[in-house]
């Protein structure tokens, strides 16, 4: 019964926080908001060692009626198994922390007890989706969550972009609840049912049949698994719907760290493992879900190597992440997409919630090129990032033990490998280039930051600061932007960051010196954050080294199917193939991992000319993935402008020119020349002639019911 | 309760109402109108609670024999019955909404309650030509209150109004003559039970489609709705999006669908046709609207067309879920008008672009606005949810095609409905004025906050609401039952492989 507190805690806390707002003070609702979440977080743990142990069982716990209508019902209900287990500790552990690191990053916000509402009414949201029991419950907690990320992204409502950036997350994902309310109604019309057990018990039984969609004739489950995935693509930001991610930093990054990359973004892995014995029943959907993942997790992280904003290095490359698990999922490794799912979270959040940190030490600025030397400025942040990126980027010895990613990730690139069919041959490829990506970027981001000279001198942001020392007029968030953002799209935004980079090139040492100080710190010192920032670091520190190498024997090793009970499909000999891929495949990971640092160590550390002579040498592909391969333009392009030109169409040209000059406005034409003829005995009123009309109608029918 | 004539009690307190408000000066009108309607949701959770779910099919039943054929007879259903609670639940907070009316105020607070009595009228007639009566002469104080106390350009708006519902009820009258003359009696119960002749059908459905589909309204004959919702005054707009909308749907499940079956299941591509087009193409232009009411009234002909959809799909799911959107539209649209007519009061523009981060000075309100907004986008916990889904799959079951369109809604409101709040609610404080607005008052909250709470009890526990109707639909759902269109769906059995077959799958791809 303790999940009912679980749940509910949080969804109490946001009312009560919410609507006390600011009238008790700032600290009631953050007592409230942050102790709900270390309650449900202290519950959680125990559940899922239970699970651990292999002494629980699944339980349903009923809440409310919800809905019947006709052979349709579905109502609240609370379901805790293995899966659920896993991702209440991922949800309420990185909550709880990402409440209290709030503490300290929002304390200068006037709407604290805002922000802390809508914290936790995400982590209620987010925990109805786990504990779902049916397909529409899911669905609630999913939407749930896409409403209060849109709240955290826009929670600075009032910068332009912001606003922009929380539509933009909203819609892109109605786009993904498209797919996942016509693959619920497939799923109903298919098994007269939205309940998940009944469902997943009945999935093999619709091995073969066909349905009719939209006018052909398709495999039954191919159509619903694909519906469903369309879904879970929108959440979890994979290619083609993964256009809100980035510009979701916008939120503050205690969200980005929550939402954005250990909990809301992994929903549509847990919503593929949740019904593997569906997906199980399509070949093609697993191809498609392989595929797509693996095309995500390339396309993203070459992008990342490229972005010089902190949070968007980070978004990209849980972007890429994400794709990792997609493509585990799709290679019939569900286990090994929870383990990442899990690992990552830990570390993801941390790398957030670090540069959240770096962030704070350094007045607002986020691009790296006015970063450097930070490392002996804020030295528990530095550790905790190199802690978490040594868990990203996979380091460890195969066979021996390693970081949390490493555990995982080599899970992942083995299962794709020993899956053995060609689409599985090419997520490992895509793996493997990505991991090699994904060692450069996050060590990128490391040494710019920390390494190096500093190169503060020629940010606005610590210019202002600087100013702001000097006695004048406190900074707030409204110029949290980078001076004016662009109103619309992330695209001008980029070209605003290009006008810093002709100012700043990142080589540079040289340049224009703000401050006589000639150290390139303009004379601002970055402090370390407060103890209620680093605890969590420090907490989250833990979980990405040994998070791997404590919890591989559960989700992937021999133990898996012990530990999931039939919460997830199992396939046994999958795991052997694993244990028996060629060594070449085991070490792969590890050497890319190597390359991808010592590229980043030669190009950031050693010869800061050679990013600028690769970028010369490339151009024209390092700007398309610089601008993200150009996503936003096109879909700027093919669906926003074209919509708004369609509305004012149909709206000028066919309500006002066609319907209604030729309904009303042609009859009234009509009327008032046929009344110039009239005029004489008639008032020439036309809503007189109507009455008239009306009055007869009454007479005829009178007469007719009398007769 | 039994023989208690309450639905008559419940016609008369508002027509009393009417008839004192015209005689009284405007404090005296105005408390008169808001105790008069007060006293009818009274009645009406009176009525409510004293309906006996799984009991007869009518209840509350009333006859009086007029003359010759036709008599004064009443009596309500679990349908009937939902939509009489949502009229009583919305009039005194369209009474509340009046409080900027200053000129002829007696007139107006009694045109409100005479559209009242229509409307329970409409709702409540069990005879044929008593319900055509309510039913055109809701249209006169309709059409008198945007006509008079409407915007600059309420001339031509409540014209157009008038015009386009005038228009299909002359056919409806018509064919109703005919139905009387072949079946023998004017009384509804019968008639819902009557085979008319399937050819026949045919032109009864298509008369009275031309008056529901206008009521409704659908695309194209939507027109008159947006120029009416942008010239009327805030409670006209309320009473207008929430009860005087729902006249179309009523009949479509009243009449239409039970008393021509036939003829509905011929037409229905006709009808997922327009409502295809009323969702895609009354959404992309609510999207362009500069002006809030205008906006709000296009997003409100997008909405009844998953009515139009749902109604259409010929199974429970459908006719329930078209019910509760109905229902939450009318709690919703209701909301949202009033939401506009909150800073209407204020600033007297309804142009989008002259307010602007109204979350700081007015909190509260943006608040209510993100509910309303939320419930309108259909977020799953809201009103908007329910029956949204439900019409949408119970669609899916006949047409995969038109339910594919129709769920693009879901985008394309989210859209429109969150660049609206955006261009209110976020955003800096650009003009002194909307930034210097007071926020919500007690009356305003008074009026906002019931709203609120039934826009989430109908979507955490919408069986409330599903209950009473659930016979009545179940009745329908199986007159239906001899014309259902098959579905294009059509899934096979499946070919299970036995498990060993499966394994050794397994094993064979490595």
């Amino acid at each position: 019964m303790s999940i009912i507190l679980i749940v509910f805690l949080p969804l109490l806390a946001s009312i009560l926080a919410g609507f006390a707002n600011k009238s008790l003070g700032f600290v009631v609702p953050k007592v409230l908001t942050t102790g709900a979440l270390f309650i449900a977080c202290a519950l959680s743990w125990p559940i899922f060692i239970s699970f651990l142990s292999g002494n629980a069982e699944a339980t349903v716990v009923p809440v409310l009626k919800w809905v019947a209508s006709g052979s349709m019902t579905f109502d609240w209900a609370l379901r805790v198994d293995a899966l659920t287990a896993v991702m209440l500790v991922v949800i309420t552990s990185v909550s709880a922390l990402v409440h209290l690191y709030s503490w300290g990053y929002m304390s200068e916000e006037p709407d604290q007890p805002r922000f802390f509402a809508y914290l936790s009414l995400f982590t209620f949201a987010m925990l109805m989706l786990v504990t779902a029991d049916n397909l529409v419950q899911m669905f609630f907690g999913w939407e749930g969550v896409g409403l209060a990320s849109y709240l955290l992204i826009g929670f600075w409502f009032r910068k332009p972009s912001a606003g922009a950036a929380a539509i933009k997350a909203f819609v892109v994902n109605r786009v993904g609840d498209l797919g996942f309310m016509l693959g619920i109604f497939a799923t109903y019309l298919v098994f007269g049912t939205v309940s998940i057990p009944e469902i997943l018990h009945a999935a093999p039984s619709m091995a073969g049949s066909t349905i009719g969609f939209v006018g052909h004739r398709f495999d039954t489950m191919t159509v619903i698994c694909l519906l469903l995935f369309i879904g879970a693509m929108g959440k979890s930001a994979q290619l083609g719907l993964h256009t809100w991610l980035p510009d979701a930093m916008e939120g503050p990054t205690p969200v980005s760290a929550l939402i954005h990359a250990a909990t809301m973004v992994t929903a549509g892995v847990f919503m593929v493992c949740r019904l593997s014995p569906m997906f199980e029943q399509s070949a093609t959907a697993m191809h498609v879900i392989t595929f797509v993942g693996a095309a995500t997790c390339f396309f993203a992280a070459t992008v990342g190597c490229t972005q010089w904003d902190i949070k968007r290095v980070i978004a990209y490359s849980t972007c890429s992440q994400l794709g990792y698990m997609f493509f585990a999922a799709g290679s019939g490794a569900y286990g090994a997409a929870m383990f990442h799912l899990f690992t990552h979270a830990f570390f993801k959040a941390l790398l957030f919630l670090g540069a959240g940190s770096v962030i704070h030490a350094m007045h607002h600025e986020q691009d790296m090129r006015f970063y450097g030397g930070l490392r002996k400025k804020i030295p528990i942040t530095f550790w905790t990032m190199t802690a978490g990126t040594l868990a990203i980027t996979g380091v460890g010895i195969a066979g021996v033990a390693g970081f949390a990613g490493f555990h995982s990730k080599d899970a992942i690139l083995e299962a794709a490998f020993a899956s053995g069919s060609s689409v599985g041959t090419f997520a490992f490829w895509m793996g493997i280039f990505a991991a090699l990506m994904t060692s450069f970027y996050s060590w990128r981001l490391v040494f710019l930051t920390f390494f190096g000279k500093p190169r503060w001198n020629q940010s606005e942001h610590i210019q202002h600061a600087i100013h702001d020392a000097h006695g004048h007029a406190d900074h707030a968030h409204d110029a949290h932007g980078h001076g004016a953002p662009a109103e619309e799209d992330a695209g001008e935004s980029t070209d605003h960051h290009d006008a810093h980079a002709h100012a700043a090139p990142v080589s540079g040492t040289s340049g224009p010196d703000y401050a006589d100080h000639g150290d390139g710190t303009g004379g601002y010192h970055p402090h370390e954050s407060p103890l209620v920032m680093l605890l969590p670091l420090l907490l989250l520190s833990l979980g990405a080294v040994f998070a791997g190498f404590v919890f591989e024997h559960y989700f992937v090793s021999d133990g898996e199917g012990e530990f999931w009970k039939g919460a997830l499909v199992f396939h046994e000999h999958l795991i052997h193939a694993m244990h028996g891929v060629p060594v070449w495949v085991k070490w792969a990971p590890f050497t890319v991992m190597a390359i991808g640092f010592l590229t980043a160590w030669y190009g950031y550390i050693k010869n800061l000319a050679f990013p600028k002579a690769v970028v010369d040498q490339i151009g024209p592909v390092y700007t398309f993935v610089y601008r993200k391969w150009m996503f936003d333009e096109l879909y700027d392009r093919i669906f926003v402008r074209p919509a708004f030109w369609l509305g004012n169409v149909f709206w000028k040209v066919l309500d006002i020119g066609v319907i209604d000059k030729f309904g009303p406005d042609g009859a009234a034409w009509v009327v008032s020349r046929g009344s110039t003829y009239a005029q004489k005995v008639q008032s020439g009123y036309l809503y007189s002639y109507a009455l008239v009309m009306l009055l007869g109608l009454v007479g005829a029918i009178s007469w007719v019911i009398a007769g | 309760m039994s023989g208690f004539p309450i639905l008559s009690l419940m016609l008369a307190v508002p027509l009393i109402g009417a008839l004192a408000c015209l005689f009284l000066e405007a404090k005296a009108a105005r408390t008169v109108a808001l105790l008069a309607t007060l006293v009818d949701f009274v009645l009406g959770v009176i009525l409510w609670m004293n309906f006996d779910i799984g009991g007869a099919q009518w209840q509350f039943t009333e006859r009086a024999e007029v003359f010759s054929g036709f008599s004064y007879a009443l009596g309500i259903d679990g349908i009937a019955l939902l939509l009489v609670m949502l009229s009583v639940f919305l009039m005194p907070i369209c009474i509340g909404a009046s409080r900027s009316i200053e000129k002829r105020v007696g007139e107006y607070m009694a045109a409100f309650l005479l559209v009242e009595v229509f409307m329970l009228g409409v709702f409540m007639a069990q005879d044929l030509y008593l319900f055509y009566m309510f039913f055109e002469a809701g249209l006169i104080p309709m059409y008198l209150i945007i006509g008079i106390w409407g915007g600059a350009d309420r001339i031509y708006a409540s014209y157009k109004f008038f015009l386009y519902t005038l228009l299909g009820s002359v056919l409806m009258l018509v064919a109703m003559l005919w139905m009387v003359h072949t079946a023998g009696t004017s009384d509804i119960p019968t008639l819902m039970a009557y085979d008319f002749d399937p050819h026949v059908q045919t032109w009864l459905w298509l008369a009275f489609f031309a008056s529901f589909a206008v009521k409704m309204p659908m695309w194209p004959v939507h027109t008159w709705l947006p120029a009416a919702h942008v010239q009327a005054p805030t409670g006209g707009s309320v009473i207008l999006a929430g009860v005087l909308l729902k006249m179309g749907g009523y009949g479509f499940i009243r009449f239409s669908l039970p008393m021509f079956p036939e003829a509905s299941a011929y037409f229905a591509p006709l009808v997922w046709g327009l409502s295809m087009a009323a969702v895609v193409i009354t959404s992309l232009i609510a999207l362009v609207q500069s002006d809030m009411k205008k906006l709000i009234a296009y997003s409100s002909v997008a909405h009844m067309a998953i009515v139009t959809i749902g109604l259409f799909a010929f199974n429970t799911q459908g006719l329930e879920g078209s019910m509760l959107v109905m229902l939450s539209h009318g709690l919703v649209a209701g909301a949202l008008f009033l939401c506009v007519g909150v800073i209407y009061d204020r600033l007297h523009t309804r142009e989008i672009s002259r307010y602007g981060g109204l979350a700081i000075n007015m909190p509260r309100y943006a608040l209510f606005f993100l509910l309303f907004t939320m419930a309108s986008i259909g977020l799953p916990g809201t009103s908007g949810f329910v029956g949204e889904f439900l019409s949408l799959g119970g669609i899916y079951q006949v047409s995969t095609g038109t339910a594919l369109i129709c769920t693009t809604g879901i985008i394309l409101g989210a859209a429109y409905m969150l660049y609206l709040y955006r261009r209110v609610v976020f955003g800096e404080q650009k003009n002194a004025d909307a930034a210097a607005m007071p926020d919500l008052d007690l009356r305003e909250l008074l009026m906002v906050v019931p709203l609120a709470l039934a826009v989430l009890w109908m979507g955490v526990y919408p069986e409330s609401f599903i209950a009473p109707m659930r016979a009545d639909i179940a009745a329908l759902d199986a007159r239906l039952a001899r014309a259902k269109p098959a579905g294009d769906s059509k899934p096979t059995i499946g070919k299970a492989k036995p498990a060993h077959e499966e394994a050794a799958a397994h094993e064979g791809s490595h």
